[in-house]
């Protein structure tokens, strides 16, 4: 009788790890595609912001992506900025501002379902760039654009 | 409190505006009376769904505009159809609304 109960026990706890094994399985792709890196937002360099949101800072230029961005922005605090790509496999999209004390904007992270395309905006401590990343098949690539900041609003 | 969100189905696609209500602090700013700090508090996580399918997860620091815009399209999506789209901030703040394809 003790030795049933023994083993009673024994698959209970098999049970038990085996289930927590599948639930952290199951949720981990899940928090990865949502994740918000802290680091990569608090990172005060391009190539820092990249390798801590998208892995790797290599990216190629690439003419299939579009950014949509002001030469002009009289008010740095709110700059339209719109970015679309034509490729496949797209599962990420980050929006950079060089002159930022940190230069991460945002990321997007789309599924397949999602056509290559995102409308924000950003604020812009300065006249700078803006990069668009899109990775794509897991590499990246990206596109660039200045933007002059004028602070004061006169159009300068 | 409550997001807006527009969505339209066109072409097989859909498109969807949203407009969420939030101050957007960078942390970086400085109160102009005491020339303290304001500490950070941002959104940063944004979720749409399709028909409670996930669809697209944003990221974002606090360099993205107060009273956040955003912007996205998605392949499918019927008229009806219904689109819901929430954010979590930095403070443990959030807010979700759901809305349909128009």
């Amino acid at each position: 009788m003790n030795s049933l109960r023994r083993k009673f026990i024994k698959t209970a706890t098999f049970v038990g790890v085996a289930a927590t094994t599948i639930g952290t399985g199951v949720l981990i792709p899940q928090r990865v595609l949502g994740a918000y890196v802290k680091a990569a937002f608090d990172a005060k360099d391009v190539n820092g912001a990249l390798m801590a949101s998208l892995g790797s800072d290599q990216h190629s230029a690439s003419d299939a992506i579009k950014l949509k961005a002001p030469d002009i922005a009289e008010n740095g605090a709110v700059v339209p900025i719109t970015v679309s790509a034509d490729m496949g496999n797209i599962d990420s999209i980050a929006i950079i501002s060089t002159g930022n004390v940190s230069p991460l904007t945002s990321t997007y992270n789309l599924t397949p379902a999602c056509e290559p395309f995102i409308s924000t905006r950003i604020k812009m401590a300065k006249t700078s760039d803006v990069i668009a990343v899109v990775k794509a098949d897991g590499k990246l690539y990206s596109t660039s654009k200045e933007v002059k900041v004028t602070i004061g609003g006169c159009g300068g | 409190m409550a997001i807006k969100i527009r969505a339209k189905a066109q072409d097989g696609v859909t498109t969807v505006k949203t407009l969420m209500n939030h101050e957007m602090e960078t942390g970086l700013r400085k109160d102009s009376k005491t020339g303290e700090k304001i500490p950070a508090h941002h959104i940063t996580e944004v979720t749409a769904e399709h028909n409670g399918k996930l669809v697209m997860t944003a990221n974002w620091g606090g360099a993205i505009s107060k009273n956040p815009y955003l912007s996205f399209k998605f392949k499918g999506g019927a008229s009806g159809d219904k689109i819901k789209v929430s954010w979590v901030d930095n403070k443990g703040g959030s807010d979700s609304t759901e809305a349909s394809i128009s």
